[in-house]
């Protein structure tokens, strides 16, 4: 009795596997479907873009998904016949720039908020905590004003110090919390062997902090290539545009003239950007989720 | 009198005095030098900045031998809060000069300091270290943040707007609220903030929770076990995320347009075209659709990490319990998740409550609405401020806006940075 017991469960166990996997295989062969799908919807506008910059039309309308013949020769205009190299450089210059500038005044910014007491710090932190809720361009009227009335209208300057002064709040509070995670003995050690504030920052502070330094320097690099609309409110002449709105004004104006032009830019701008994006994701991700659960 | 009285008295006669009893030269020199500055070149610079905030200009823009002459109200108004915030940090080191007067005689008195004056210029340097180091950020932030916020909100108070009252050759005037009372009751301005606002929420609300849980459905299903090459899935979801967003969207504005390649596919499957992007009530799903394919990336990269830190013991245990993976789902994952996500979740709904990008490249706010007032019908409130800005010179609107939009974002932001771990910490202040 017992053994034909055990035989019927052994049996009844098989029974249940053999369903379980069948079923197992249709939610493979499903998911993996829908891993294609999903895949699809994603690539399908980079390679429709890729496929429209090597066609030799320049206009949306004519331009076909697989060209009959590929030619660079759109990629060759933008700078023999554009200004795109020139929106390139002043991006880079601006992009450049403002992350030297930002990372310094930031790092520093946050090293005296986390680590020295002094009159007026509680009130500091919270104006930039408030602070902090505003993008800059909330108030574009009144910085366009400004820069009027500090000529500095139509200037590469005039920018950048916009983008400094308005990642400030948001990015020392990132910085801060990170710093206050290094432990304070490390500091104090350093100090007792006579190093100068100065010092303690730069040997002890930043070597152990380069995660967030890399987060801060990366997201200020990469502002100014994404960022439209304080070049297109404060810089006036095409020699001075930067490539989001030098490309915008393809798109808005002469979509039908410029397409494949404009595809061609694209890809210039957006390829370097991914690989550089992709590389430092880590970082990104990390930089990101800390801003919400350390502040 | 008591020494350490003296000084303070004659700190408050004069900036530097007090110092100068102290016998801290370098101090007392550095803060009656100050007021020296202060009172000759403050003084007459800060009676005009209080005429210019008091009147807004007299005279508008005239010609008086081929030389224009006359008050730019705008300029005046900058300026003036210039100037009250250069005399609100005059009164601040004013304070700091009578404190630092008081303290140093206390502990002159008490033998804490013996030999002030031969403090190095080094020791000056190491013990004002925070101070120095704050300078840039400090100038930085008055001048590209907290000035532009005044300017805006003391311009919601005025005119200024064309055609009528546009610097250098009309004047501006305070008009206490009644841009606020317009938009809320004039019929051409209020039947626009509705619309728009409205739409606004809308947006910031469905944008938000569709990424979410877009990114949380891809997330698992790149986790889900047995699947091969989770790497490969994982790096063709992320890409959206990596293409800079700006190039993106212009790419699905020509996708989508009249002429575009979808609209061409229909065609050629014998169908109709659609006006994806161009009829008002399409367009605003349009977006909302983009706008995932766009958004949900960010969040699978982040829940991705938050799936991975789960501890296994869990689910094992609820397994032996009898729970179903529905349950599992609803009972662990989401929860976990959620709790460890909700914070940015808030920031984000502010992020997308602002999104300019989004609107601005896909659509430029089109289809055009009749019935609204420099506004399309996919128009978010900031969009909508963009344009009275930037093409119609109605910064009186655009300020008023703005200043009910800061009210709405700080409450939600506050309320979410409560919530955060590190507002909770001791040590944070």
């Amino acid at each position: 009795m017992v053994k034909i017991d055990d035989n019927k469960k052994t049996n009844n166990i098989n029974n249940t596997k053999k369903k379980i996997s069948i079923s197992k295989v249709w939610q493979k062969a499903l998911t993996y479907v829908l891993l294609i799908f999903l895949s699809v919807i994603v690539l399908a506008p980079v390679i429709w873009i890729i496929g429209a910059s090597l066609n030799s039309g320049t206009s949306l309308f004519s331009s076909k998904l697989i060209p009959e013949e590929i030619t660079f020769k759109h990629y060759v205009e933008l700078f023999t016949e554009t200004d795109y190299a020139i929106w390139y450089l002043n991006t880079l210059k601006i992009a450049t720039i403002n992350m030297v500038i930002s990372v310094i005044i930031t790092t520093i910014t946050a090293y005296v908020f986390s680590r020295f007491r002094f009159k007026g710090r509680k009130f500091s932190m919270i104006t930039m905590l408030i602070l902090q809720m505003f993008p800059s361009f909330i108030s574009m009227t009144a910085i366009f004003v400004l820069l009027l009335r500090m000529h500095l209208l139509n200037t590469h300057l005039g920018l950048i110090l916009v983008y400094v002064g308005g990642q400030i709040p948001y990015n020392t509070w990132l910085c801060k919390g990170y710093f206050d995670g290094i432990p304070k003995s490390l500091d104090e050690a350093a100090k007792i062997d006579g190093a100068t504030n100065v010092e303690t920052f730069t040997k002890i502070i930043l070597p152990l902090a380069k995660p967030i330094i890399t987060f801060i320097a990366l997201t200020n690099f990469l502002a100014p290539w994404f960022d439209f609309i304080f070049p297109n409110l404060l810089l006036k002449s095409s020699n001075k545009k930067t490539l989001a709105v030098g490309l915008f004004t393809w798109v808005q104006e002469n979509q039908n003239t410029y397409f494949t032009r404009f595809a061609a830019g694209a890809i210039l701008v957006a390829v370097p950007i991914t690989i550089l994006f992709v590389f430092l994701q880590k970082y990104i991700v990390e930089g990101l989720s800390s801003g919400a659960t350390k502040g | 009198m008591k020494k350490v009285e003296k000084s303070t008295i004659l700190s408050i006669l004069f900036m530097g005095l007090g110092q100068f009893y102290n016998k801290e030269i370098l101090k007392g020199i550095f803060f009656s030098l100050i007021e020296i500055v202060a009172l000759i070149f403050f003084v007459p610079y800060f009676k005009q900045g209080l005429w210019g905030l008091s009147t807004l200009g007299e005279t508008p823009l005239h010609y008086v031998n081929k030389i224009a002459v006359g008050d730019h109200s705008i300029f005046l108004l900058i300026d003036g809060i210039i100037s009250v915030l250069v005399f609100i940090l005059l009164i601040i080191i004013y304070y700091i000069n009578i404190i630092d007067a008081r303290k140093v005689s206390e502990s002159i008195r008490s033998g804490e300091i013996l030999n002030n004056s031969k403090k190095s210029l080094r020791d000056v340097w190491e013990k004002h270290f925070p101070k120095f180091m704050l300078t840039p950020a400090f100038l930085l932030i008055v001048f590209f943040s907290v000035l532009p916020i005044i300017f805006t909100i003391s311009i919601a108070f005025t005119n200024y707007s064309s055609p009528n009252h546009l610097p250098p050759a009309r004047l501006v005037d305070w008009v206490g609220f009644k841009n606020f009372k317009d938009l809320l009751s004039l019929k051409i301005w209020n039947g626009t903030f509705i619309g728009v606002g409205v739409w606004t929420v809308v947006w910031a609300i469905i944008a938000t929770a569709s990424n979410y849980f877009v990114g949380l459905f891809l997330a698992l299903l790149v986790n889900i076990k047995g699947i091969k090459i989770k790497k490969f899935w994982r790096s063709i979801f992320i890409l959206p995320y990596a293409i800079p967003g700006f190039i993106s969207l212009l790419i699905m504005r020509l996708a989508f347009s009249g002429p575009g390649p979808v609209n061409n596919v229909l065609v050629s499957l014998g169908m109709d075209k659609v006006a994806w992007l161009t009829d008002s009530m399409l367009a605003k799903i349009m977006i909302i659709v983009i706008n995932i394919w766009l958004g949900s990336p960010y969040w699978m990269a982040l829940m991705s990490g938050v799936l991975t830190n789960i501890s296994k013991d869990m689910y094992e245990a609820a397994e032996i319990d009898g729970a179903s993976k529905a349950q599992q789902f609803l009972k662990i994952t989401l929860p976990m998740v959620l709790y460890q996500t909700a914070p940015l979740l808030i920031m984000t709904f502010a992020y997308n409550f602002n999104n300019f990008n989004v609107i601005y490249l896909l659509t430029d706010g089109r289809p055009v609405n009749g019935s609204y007032r420099y506004a399309g019908s996919t128009d978010i409130l900031i969009s909508w401020i963009y344009k009275l800005t930037k093409n119609n010179n109605q910064y009186h609107m655009a300020s008023a806006i703005t200043l009910i939009i800061f009210i709405f974002i700080a409450s939600i932001s506050a309320y979410g940075f409560t919530k955060t771990k590190s507002f909770k910490e001791e040590d944070m202040m």
